[in-house]
Order: structure tokens, then C-alpha cells, then sequence
């Protein structure tokens, strides 16, 4: 866990070892602050979220059938904004979940800035996955993921 | 898990439970005890119980976990009744490895070297974020995903002899661009032309060892000293969303119950949606080919300007190391279509297979397997016996040892930099971390991998490579 940017007293997120790629758990006093801590967790693999101004915001609104592949559309917003657009994640704002019917829909407003030269950037991303995907719910919630990079 | 030793470098996990065939390790002992350390084997047993699999799921020297599919790993599935994987292809489609040759010696290149080098990094986009030279539009990405390095050749970046020398001659036919979703799209058009991350590369190497002068010849590999390019990339978020994309699609019609790992979604290969994502992958596939393409372009036009030419810079060929395709195959003596998987393994056809060009067709084709940042490579060529023991396939590389959060604890970018310089091989990067988690260290040893692939006869060593300047994503 060297790369870990908790500056708080609780711990937002942490890697763990994994021969080929990247392994994290995030936490949070419920699911809604575990998945927040998650997409800064994915966005500090790239680049350092805590020094990334919160200039621009995006809006994010998924729909997965299950709480896996929920999780898995919504980390993978983190790296299509930063390809598509260059958008860098500082933060999350107002992230909550909703059950629906046959599917779970989850909003969220994500601030950051545009990628430019002041920003320096260490790694990529190539994909979100299941394996290995574990979601804990309650008031120690926790989130662990395996990320393709 | 049980395996049972069939000779030095051959074991398996006999059938049982709900495998349908067995699986098969190609490793010295020493390589197994590291594949034993991870999931690579849970991950073996698993593939081996899909529908249609056929003889065995094999595994390659280079082996680590992968996601549902160890990397290394290969597995064939009839045509007709068989499945297709997304996962069994991996999120990096046609990632692969392609090598110029040239006529210069690594006298002639020594002193410019850093300039070289230099120029290259200016000229090939590299690294996290760096979008290509090209704004392309969306028609225009439909025409690259349907024609590949053909579309590159008519562009003016490189000659049709490159495409003679390209795996499917730089294009998969049955490529559709109709099945991408928007997203794919989006990510490839920023990205075309960028070698990307991770463990991605573009080196300057010189021949260092020959071991068959025959056949290095053949491949245009004639003697110690001469200068080789390396570049090593894949087809960059296109291929990726093209995996995440297919993986959900086949979750959604298919659902993942009984599955003992969500990543082995798959779908039969000539239901709609499997023919979906065949034809999706296919257009990733070429989307790579000509990304590899467009950066040997840019390649030459550095070296003729520094150097004065780039007369005798041919492509000695480009593989794919993450696919799947449709190939004939024997089995029990009788030919079959089968839907090849390689996920971190080499095609290593042997003489006389149609698709190898007609200049390597009677001595197999070549395959190129990249060491780690600072190690050697090697130039193998393909044999008849792997058709019988892999499908045709060898490893891809030296393969993963350390996860990247060791490697950033032990190894520091700019020490390995200096380490490399003192050893004489110039290092270009946009940035040390990424250093630092590529350290060689970090892998296996490249020369334990291809010694078991030519003992045992999945590719039969060659040529070996050595850097001179290494340019990191």
C-alpha cells in the first residue's frame, strides 16, 4: 500500500498485491462513500486526484443489473471521461444508489479538471473487472476490486 | 491442485469434475512453482470445462492469473457447436509485438543512438493520455476497424510488402464496424497512432546471438550487430471498451449462473451475438494492426532523417498476442474449423500452413516473444509438432513475477534509468512510476520461457535481441 493518497483519518482506500495488475479496496461508513473512495481509487492509478482542481463537473447516471456490474459501469466512467475527453476525477459529489425494480441505478457528480500539462500523469487503465469483485454493504462497507492496467 | 508430471517441462490436471478435457502446463519446474503461486491453475481447470472444448486448455511457460482465462493460456473450440470468450481473448485485443529489421549495424547506429531515440519519442505518441496525431472522424474509424493496415498502406504510412508480413495480412476480413458501441468508437479516435502504457515499448535492439543462420537469414536477420526495431502495442481503449462491452452484452442474454468465474461469459460462436463479438474483435484486431502500422511509419522517417536512410527497414513480421481466430487443425486425424484462443500466446505455425507468407512457408513463421524493460528478446519460428501440442502456439513473453506495488516499493525510476544507461541502453519515458512497476525484476526470466518453448517444441529459438535505447509509454 505505497500509493495509497489517504490524507484523512480513515482510510479511503488501499492496494493490495497482485502479480499483473491492480487491486484495491475502498471503504466508506456505507456503499454510497465505499464507491466514492472506489472511482478515486481508479483515478489514482492514473493521476493524483488530490492535486486536480475541481474546475468541471460531469454528471453520472448508470444502470447495472446486479450491484457487480453496477460497480463495474460506474469505475469505467472514471477512465472513459479521462480517454474520451481528458477529464480528470478530484472528486465525488452526492453518490447514491437506488434499487429499482430489476436493476440498480447509481448517480453521482463527478468534479475534476481537463487534462493539461500541470497535471502529471502515471498510468493507465484498461478496464474494470469482476474478478475477484467483492461489495460489502452496512456501516463498514467495502469495496474490492481488480483493475486491468 | 493435483498435477501429474508427464515429462520435465510437460504437466497436467487430469480430468475430473465438470472438466471435459484436461488441462495442460508447458513449464520447468521452477515456472510451475511460480504459476502454482497464483490462480493460473484454478484458472486452467475452469476453461477446461467449457462447451466444445477440444483435446485440452494449455497453458504457455510465460503463465500468470488472467481474468476467467489464465495469460498464456489456449483454447480451441469447434466451429460450429463451440463458444467464443471475450475473456478468453483478453481487454487488450491484438496486443502484439512487430520487428523491423534494417541494414545498419550497431557501429553505424552507436553514437546517434540518443538521438534516435530522442526522435522517436518526439514522433510516436506514447504514455497515458496522449492522443494521436490524427483527428480522425467516426467514417473514417469505421474504414480503419474494417481494413486494418491496409487502410494505414493506402494512407502512405509504410509499403504493401509490410502487409505481406502481417499476421491475416494486416486484416481480418470478417472485421464489422456496425457492432462497436458509440463509447468503443469515442476511445478509439483519440487514440489511433499512440503506442500507449503499461508494458507497451518501442525498442532499438541489435542481434546478439544467432541459432539457426538458416532460418534467421530467411527472416532477414543475417548477422551479429545488425540494428532492430521493436515495437510492442495493442489496440488501446477501443479494444478494451470492445471486451467490457461484450462481456456485459453476454451477461445480460446469457446470465452468469453456474459459472465459476463471471469472465468466462461467453457465447456460442455462431449465435448472433457471438458472431456480434467475433466481428467486433475482428475490427479491434485491425485497429491494432494499423496503429503498429502507423508508428513503423514514423519509425523509418526518423531513422532516414538522422541517419540518411531507411532503405532496408522491412518488417520481419507482426503477430498478434491476443486473439482469436478460425483455423484448421487435425484431430484424431481428421481436419476440423476450430475458434483458436490465444490470450498471451503466440501463433506458432510450422512449414507449409497457408497463412504463413510465402517467403517464411518453408520454415514456419516467425514469433517474436519481448523480454522485460532491459532484457534480451527473441525471434523463434514456429513448428509442426505445436500444432499437435499448443494449436500452434507459443508464449508471448517473459510473463508478470512481482505485482506492480512490490515493484514500486523495491525499484525506483530514475535508479533503473541509470542503471540501464551504465549498461549502455538509453531510456526514454513520460513517466517513473511506470518505470519503476516495469522493472525487469518484476517478470520471469524470458530466457527460462523460450528455453522450455524450444525444448519441448512450441517454437524453436532463433535469434536473440538486445536493447540499445527503450522508449516506455
Amino acid at each position: 500500500m505505497v500509493y495509497n493518497s489517504d490524507r484523512r483519518s480513515t482510510l479511503r482506500y488501499t492496494f493490495l498485491d497482485h502479480t499483473a495488475d491492480a487491486e484495491f479496496r475502498a471503504f466508506g461508513a456505507d456503499l454510497a462513500e465505499a464507491l466514492a473512495n472506489a472511482a478515486l481509487a481508479v483515478a489514482s492509478l492514473m493521476w493524483d486526484w488530490d492535486k486536480v482542481m475541481r474546475n468541471v463537473s460531469r454528471a453520472v447516471d448508470v444502470r447495472g443489473r446486479d450491484l457487480p456490474q453496477l460497480v463495474s459501469r460506474y469505475l469505467e466512467e472514471v477512465v472513459f471521461l479521462f480517454e474520451s475527453e481528458g477529464f480528470l476525477l478530484a472528486g465525488v459529489d452526492g453518490l447514491h444508489v437506488i434499487k429499482e425494480d430489476h436493476a440498480y441505478r447509481l448517480q453521482a457528480v463527478f468534479w475534476g479538471d481537463k487534462l493539461s500539462a500541470r497535471y502529471p500523469l502515471h498510468g493507465a487503465v484498461k478496464a474494470v473487472t469482476y474478478n475477484d469483485m467483492k461489495i460489502e454493504e452496512g456501516d463498514r462497507a467495502m469495496v474490492q476490486v481488480v483493475v486491468d492496467v | 491442485m493435483e498435477l501429474e508430471k508427464i515429462s520435465d517441462n510437460i504437466w497436467e490436471i487430469p480430468r475430473q469434475g465438470e472438466m471435459k478435457v484436461p488441462a495442460r502446463f508447458y513449464a520447468s519446474a521452477h515456472l510451475l512453482e511460480i504459476a502454482r503461486k497464483d490462480k493460473s491453475l484454478e484458472q486452467a481447470r475452469n476453461v477446461a470445462c467449457l462447451a466444445g472444448i477440444q483435446r485440452m486448455a494449455y497453458v504457455m511457460p510465460d503463465a500468470h492469473q488472467g481474468y476467467g482465462f489464465p495469460i498464456g493460456g489456449v483454447a480451441a473450440f469447434d466451429a460450429e457447436t463451440g463458444i467464443i470468450s471475450p475473456g478468453g481473448v483478453g481487454y487488450d485485443i491484438n496486443c502484439g509485438v512487430r520487428l523491423l529489421r534494417t541494414d545498419y549495424q550497431a557501429k553505424d547506429v552507436l553514437d546517434r543512438r540518443r538521438e534516435l531515440l530522442a526522435e522517436v519519442f518526439k514522433e510516436v505518441p506514447a504514455g497515458v493520455g496522449k492522443g494521436g496525431v490524427t483527428k480522425l472522424s467516426v467514417r473514417v474509424l469505421k474504414d480503419i476497424l474494417v481494413k486494418g493496415a491496409e487502410w494505414a498502406v493506402e494512407n502512405g504510412y509504410g509499403t504493401r510488402d509490410d502487409l505481406l508480413m502481417t499476421e491475416e495480412n494486416g486484416r481480418m476480413k470478417e472485421a464489422e464496424s456496425a457492432h462497436l458501441s458509440a463509447r468503443a468508437l469515442e476511445r478509439g479516435i483519440p487514440q489511433l497512432g499512440t503506442l500507449g502504457a503499461g508494458n507497451h515499448f518501442l525498442e532499438i535492439q541489435r542481434v546478439d546471438k544467432i541459432f539457426n543462420q538458416d532460418v534467421a537469414r530467411a527472416f532477414g536477420l543475417d548477422r551479429i550487430g545488425q540494428v532492430t526495431v521493436m515495437i510492442h502495442c495493442g489496440s488501446r481503449g477501443l479494444g478494451h471498451q470492445v471486451a467490457s462491452d461484450y462481456i456485459e452484452l453476454m451477461e445480460d442474454t446469457f446470465g452468469v449462473a453456474g459459472l465459476p468465474d463471471r469472465e468466462l461469459i461467453n457465447a456460442p460462436l455462431r449465435s448472433a451475438l457471438g458472431q456480434q463479438y467475433y466481428q467486433s474483435m475482428c475490427a479491434a484486431v485491425n485497429y491494432a494492426f494499423a496503429n503498429r502500422q502507423m508508428i513503423s511509419h514514423w519509425v523509418r522517417d526518423v531513422f532516414k532523417r538522422v541517419l540518411g536512410s531507411s532503405a532496408g527497414m522491412r518488417l520481419v513480421y507482426d503477430v498478434c498476442h491476443n486473439v482469436a481466430k478460425v483455423e484448421e487443425h487435425r484431430i484424431g486425424g481428421v481436419s476440423r474449423r476450430l475458434c483458436v484462443h490465444r490470450k498471451g500466446a503466440t501463433r506458432s505455425f510450422g512449414p507449409g500452413r497457408p497463412e504463413i507468407p510465402a517467403a517464411y512457408r518453408s520454415f514456419g513463421q516467425p514469433v517474436l516473444i519481448p523480454g522485460s524493460m532491459g532484457t534480451s528478446s527473441y525471434v523463434l519460428v514456429g513448428t509442426a509438432e505445436a500444432e499437435e501440442l499448443s494449436f500452434g502456439s507459443t508464449a508471448h513473453g517473459a510473463g508478470r513475477l512481482m505485482s506492480r506495488n512490490e515493484a514500486l516499493r523495491r525499484f525506483r525510476g530514475e535508479e533503473i534509468r541509470d542503471e540501464l544507461i551504465h549498461r549502455g541502453i538509453e531510456l526514454k519515458s513520460t513517466n517513473w512510476r511506470g518505470v519503476a512497476e516495469e522493472a525487469s525484476a518484476a517478470y520471469k526470466d524470458v530466457e527460462e520461457v523460450v528455453r522450455v518453448s524450444d525444448e519441448v517444441g512450441l517454437g524453436r529459438l532463433v535469434a536473440r535481441l538486445v536493447p540499445m535505447g527503450v522508449m516506455k509509454g
